[in-house]
């Protein structure tokens, strides 16, 4: 239930399709298509646009300037904007965290990189007590319009310490926003709403998918778009079960959907977008329609996104369930390095399809 | 008065305000004499890494009544606020900066209300200083909605940012980086104007405070980093927290400034030197010695980490008020009767 591969299932079920990247399918729910474009160039394009459209934004962390960013995400802003707006920091988190948080009590509009957001454990105070809970304490006087951003959640081999998800970390925090980007659209869309909204955001990337592709249309690309926070996305319209998810699992949702469908059941698979707030209204009604609800995050299980969205459920529509809440996450164990036991460690469309979803299955036919 | 306008279930509240508020109507009148005067400090600067300032203070004799009368409304804000703890009318934390006032004045009459100021918890009379009102403070104390944070913030969560105090925070040592951050906007908006960061001597062993200062001195911030060192982090004497209590060294290469902390003139001397030198040369730390009557908090009696008798001590040595009181009555600015008359309004 937890991810983990079980050998039987695994042997009787053809092909292991077990993989920790998605693939790349850029059919379905797109309007018509327009340009490829990486996740990693649309953050780029966001922060550009962004800094270019308001004076008082400035970008500060490990590596963003002279080295361009430790994953290329802030190539070429140092040369645009100067030092004075691109600032590479020393590796002191809970310094240069305070330091912009700092900045924006006084006004400007900080983007503080966390490298990883496993680092952004030596500057959670800042993030929750100096940023989160300054406006409400001062009662409006201090606001902080600052973004904190960074890649999060396992990526490749990179071990316990370097894997952690923060999603349910952050999303328990009133005052803070927390939103996680799947596509291109999503990234764009989402940093330059983070960026402009009045009150501390938390955006938590992933490394696995800046070098995805998606299509985006001319309407993404221009520079006013911008993506609503607190609204869900709906990338599969189904009406079996409801599958939920964020970042990079959503891409393996939809592939599990693909596989349901040759199954004969019709998966609805929703972008989260925003932890925190999160979309109550998508969710439930998204579960009205389809009874069931599987919850996919590749975070540690408990007290997870999963859990809480289980709770919302459960509060709002349990007359409308047909079967219990079914909840994917990853092990709940430190991740483990050896290729073999990470895949075991998160969540894989193999057995999310074998141990829930065809569960799901079963429980709709019998019932 | 809006005071009286407090609907609060016991008269003790109500006995304490109500004189508070005949003060302000019935106070002496100020002078307005402003013919420059130069007081020496009590002590000479010592300095680290840099040239210390001269010891002639200037100064007026509006400036020294206006230390009193100010001094003298923060001591007794504080008494009052000890009185409403314990009649339970405020809550949980409640840190009080009596014998501290002269840093809070002195800061002041060095800057001007376009600088900034973020301190810790131990910030009535800073927020006071910053333009604060007594009401503001006494509704926060008692989570009334005409409080500073309208009831939403306590003891600990005053702000008041059109006049540059940025708080009030809880967590020892966070509002250093946050000042090196006000410090870091004040120049990104080319404002030529600076940052003073308080923290105590228990924040001083923080490592955030070393991180932030690098920063600061990497990137030429107008940061000044204040030390008020009471000489005691809680119920801990400074000399069993830190290997080398000598705080204003503490920065290495970031020049510093020992400061008599119960001196208002030489508080104010040491702020508009700091100033000047931020503006230039970027951070500076400044350590005022100074000390606290009251323990930690409301919780702590103070007592049985240090003897009543340096407590009392000080008191009769360094009172921060008695030696601007002295200063008055040396340089024949009032006389000792009216300045007790003015004490007694005040105290009422």
């Amino acid at each position: 239930m937890w991810g983990i591969i079980r050998q039987k299932v695994a042997a009787g079920g053809g092909s292991p399709v077990a993989r920790i990247r998605p693939v790349v399918s850029n059919l379905r729910n797109y309007s018509s298509a327009v340009k490829q474009m990486m996740v990693r160039e649309a953050l780029n394009s966001a922060l550009d646009e962004e800094m270019s459209a308001d004076p008082k934004v400035f970008l500060m962390g490990e590596e963003v300037g002279e080295y361009q960013g430790a994953y290329k995400i802030s190539k070429g802003l140092l040369e645009k904007y100067g030092p004075e707006r691109v600032l590479d920091t020393p590796i002191t988190e809970a310094g240069f965290t305070g330091i912009g948080v700092g900045a924006a009590y006084y006004g400007l509009k900080p983007v503080v990189e966390f490298m990883t957001f496993n680092f952004s454990m030596q500057a959670i105070d800042h993030i929750i007590n100096s940023a989160a809970k300054s406006n409400y304490m001062s009662s409006g006087q201090i606001s902080v319009p600052i973004v904190f951003r960074g890649p999060n959640g396992a990526a490749a081999g990179v071990g316990a310490q370097h894997s952690h998800c923060y999603a349910a970390w952050y999303a328990s925090v009133p005052g803070l926003k927390v939103l996680s980007p799947y596509s291109s659209e999503d990234a764009r869309g989402l940093l330059k709403a983070a960026i402009r909204d009045p009150d501390p955001v938390v955006f938590l990337e992933n490394e696995l998918l800046y070098g995805e592709s998606f299509p985006v249309s001319a309407e993404v690309l221009d520079s006013s778009f911008c993506l609503p926070i607190g609204k869900a996305k709906i990338e599969r319209e189904g009406k079996d079960v409801t599958i939920t998810a964020f970042s990079k699992i959503v891409g393996l949702s939809l592939k599990a959907a693909e596989i349901l469908a040759k199954e004969g059941i019709s998966a609805e698979v929703i972008n989260l977008r925003s932890i925190r707030p999160l979309d109550r209204s998508t969710i439930n009604a998204s579960v009205r329609k389809t009874n069931r609800l599987v919850t996919v995050e590749e975070g540690f299980p408990q007290h997870g996104v999963g859990a809480e969205i289980c709770a919302s459920v459960i509060e709002e529509s349990f007359g409308y369930l047909d079967a219990p809440v079914e909840r994917i996450a990853g092990a709940d164990v430190p991740m483990p390095y050896a290729a073999n036991l990470e895949r075991m460690a998160v969540p894989q469309v193999l057995c999310f399809l074998y141990d829930s979803s065809i569960d799901g299955c079963y429980k709709f036919l019998v019932y | 008065m809006a005071l009286s306008k407090l609907s609060s279930p016991s008269s003790l509240s109500t006995n304490i305000l109500k004189p508070l508020t005949n003060s302000f109507l019935l106070h002496r009148p100020i002078s307005t004499d402003t013919t420059p005067l130069t007081i020496e400090t009590s002590v000479p600067f010592t300095s680290h890494q840099c040239e210390a300032p001269s010891r002639s203070v200037e100064t007026t004799p509006k400036e020294l009544l206006s230390f009193f009368r100010q001094m003298a409304t923060m001591r007794r804000m504080e008494i009052a606020a000890d009185s409403l703890y314990k009649a339970k009318l405020v809550r949980g934390f409640c840190h009080l900066y009596d014998g501290q006032e002269a840093v809070a004045i002195g800061m002041e009459a060095g800057i001007t209300k376009k600088d900034s100021i973020i301190t810790a918890y131990r910030d009535h009379c800073t927020f006071l200083g910053r333009g604060g009102t007594l009401l503001e403070v006494f509704s926060e104390l008692m989570g009334r909605k005409d409080g500073c944070s309208h009831g939403k913030g306590g003891s600990m969560h005053f702000y008041k940012k059109d006049s540059g105090f940025y708080g009030g925070h809880g967590i020892v040592g966070a509002q250093i980086p946050l000042g090196c951050g006000l410090a870091f906007a004040q120049k990104y908006s080319k404002d030529e104007t600076v940052t003073f960061a308080l923290y105590g001597d228990g924040a001083a062993n923080q490592g955030q405070l070393f991180e932030a200062l690098n920063i600061a001195a990497l990137w030429d911030l107008p940061a000044i980093l204040v030390c008020e060192n009471n000489h005691y982090g809680m119920g801990t004497a400074e000399w069993r927290a830190a290997k080398s209590p000598s705080y204003y060294k503490r920065g290495d290469y970031v020049p510093g400034l020992k400061v008599d902390g119960m001196d208002a003139l030489a508080v104010k001397q040491a702020c508009k030197f700091a100033k000047e030198h931020a503006l230039k040369n970027g951070p500076m730390i400044l350590e005022m010695d100074t000390y606290r009557y009251h323990g930690h908090s409301m919780s702590d009696p103070g007592s049985t980490y240090r003897t009543r008798d340096e407590i009392s001590g000080v008191r009769q040595e360094r009172d921060p008020i008695e030696r601007i009181r002295k200063l008055i009555l040396a340089h024949d600015l009032a006389t000792e009767k009216e300045l007790k008359v003015f004490i007694q309004l005040v105290y009422a």
